[in-house]
């Protein structure tokens, strides 16, 4: 009982830290799959007295992804009133030119002020309309949530740390004893403290099984899901490969160092 | 004969300006029967210490099995250690190990394999009649019986010398005697050297010895 006691106090500790981790994972997925699909469906539009030439633009501005001229088809429609083809034709070539600008990825507020002006720079743009205000609204909403899911687990990795600390204290006690008297005989330091890193990597491979069944139930939770097709984004929640597979080194990985400050603690008794 | 312990200007201390063994000099033959006997806070577990190296000499040469302890590195102190064996008052056994596994510790780090292991931790327990206990842990037997089963450990790797710090300081009678048995065994028929640190001789110990006592920082040969 005492043993499971010892155990369950670092591998509950490991969980956290795990589980922290994968949070900010799943934020960051999150928020750079709502960027693609804003970035989808956010353009500029470019309001030009002269046609752009496109592969100069695109050479010169490497966020942009595309360029697609707009049709005047629908304005002259709507002014059209009788006119006579010819007049039609002459309209079409003094209307100034549209375009509809594709960024690669979705910007920040910086970068779409950097465009805009770089754009206007240019002799034959007169206008350059970057919907900045609702931009703005969705970039900073899109920060916050991303702020607050750091600042959580951040906070919570800091709490987990200090609880290793003293869980490292309580082991330090537990197992110097022991480390002394296979010292009195001889015993070289890596098999003095075998037994503590066997033990600090069964907790964490305990931690990483217990994070897989965690994170493989939320990622087949249905209420999750639907919170992302609300959303209209689809998140890997938890790869069983590739999250498992970090998750799991970084659980041996803290456990090692857990073990090797032991280590390193270990004093002999005098 | 072959000395196992020499001790040449010998000065032990835990801090700079308190000496407890100052300047001492002697030897110990291999195969010999020693008591160090002194006053409390005399020096004699600094001494023994020093002699498992728990303790650097702060002046003079101490040789224990070949090995100079002065300034002596983890791997040589490390080999001396595999020869001793060592028992103190207070047994330091491990808790979470059965009494066979604190028996077989210095087999395991000895290198030795499972079956010669097995076989020499039954016979072991059988020697310090604790057959019937196989399977308990430390803190399930009585005092006597845990220094019994230190003193099994300490004969498990048949060590050239054996120390034992007040072995029998917290027994009774009939459980000092056994140790006391088990110690002169070793030494008669093993041909180990003894030493050991205590208060009191026992009268009735039937075995030739030496007797040394510390006074005042000093170790004086009694007879």
């Amino acid at each position: 009982m005492k043993s499971i006691k010892n155990h369950l106090s670092l591998v509950i500790a490991l969980v956290s830290i795990l589980f922290s981790i994968q949070i900010l994972v799943i934020a960051e997925r999150s928020i750079d799959t709502y960027k693609d699909k804003l970035a989808n469906d956010y353009s500029i539009v470019v309001v030009s007295q002269k046609a752009l030439q496109s592969s100069k633009i695109l050479e010169e501005f490497s966020i942009i992804e595309k360029i697609v001229p707009l049709s005047p088809d629908g304005v002259i429609k709507r002014l059209d009133t009788g006119m006579s083809r010819k007049n039609i034709e002459l309209l079409k070539l003094t209307l100034p030119k549209f375009y509809n600008i594709k960024l690669k990825y979705y910007p920040s507020s910086s970068e779409i002020k950097v465009l805009t002006e770089k754009l206007l720079r240019k002799s034959s743009i007169t206008k350059v309309e970057n919907y900045s205000n609702s931009h703005d609204s969705t970039y900073k909403l899109l920060l916050l949530f991303k702020r607050v899911i750091t600042i959580f687990s951040v906070s919570m990795l800091v709490v987990t740390m200090l609880l290793i600390v003293k869980e490292l204290r309580i082991w330090q006690f537990k197992h110097n004893e022991r480390m002394n008297i296979m010292g009195l005989f001889g015993a070289p330091i890596w098999m003095r403290s075998a037994i503590l890193f066997r033990l600090s990597i069964v907790d964490a491979l305990i931690a990483s099984l217990i994070s897989f069944i965690l994170f493989t139930f939320i990622a087949s939770d249905s209420w999750v899901n639907e919170q992302f097709d609300y959303i209209g984004i689809k998140v890997t929640i938890f790869d069983p490969i590739y999250d498992l597979l970090i998750l799991t080194t970084i659980s041996i990985v803290v456990s090692i160092v857990l073990a090797s400050l032991i280590v390193l603690g270990h004093k002999e008794e005098v | 004969m072959d000395k196992v312990i020499i001790a040449d200007n010998l000065s032990l201390a835990y801090s700079h300006d308190e000496t407890i063994i100052n300047k001492v000099k002697f030897s110990i033959d291999s195969g010999s029967f020693v008591f160090i006997t002194g006053a409390s806070g005399s020096g004699k577990s600094t001494l023994l210490k020093s002699l498992y190296g728990a303790l650097n000499p702060q002046e003079g040469s101490l040789v224990v099995g070949g090995v100079e302890l002065k300034g002596v590195s983890n791997s040589k102190l490390n080999f001396l250690r595999k020869h001793i064996g060592i028992v103190f008052q207070d047994y330091k056994l491990v808790k979470e190990w059965t009494i066979e596994k604190n028996i077989m510790l210095p087999l395991i780090i000895n290198g030795y394999d499972k079956g010669v292991t097995q076989n020499q931790v039954d016979s072991l327990l059988k020697h310090v009649r604790l057959k019937h206990q196989t399977g308990k842990y430390p803190q399930e037997l009585s005092g006597g019986e845990q220094q019994r089963v230190a003193m099994a450990r300490a004969l498990s790797h048949n060590p050239i010398l054996i120390l034992a710090d007040e072995p029998t300081g917290n027994l009774d009678d009939y459980s000092a005697e056994l140790i006391w048995n088990l110690l002169v065994g070793a030494n008669e028929q093993l041909k180990t050297t003894v030493m050991v640190v205590t208060h009191h001789i026992p009268e009735n110990i039937k075995v030739d010895y030496k007797h040394y006592h510390i006074e005042f920082g000093r170790i004086n040969e009694v007879n």
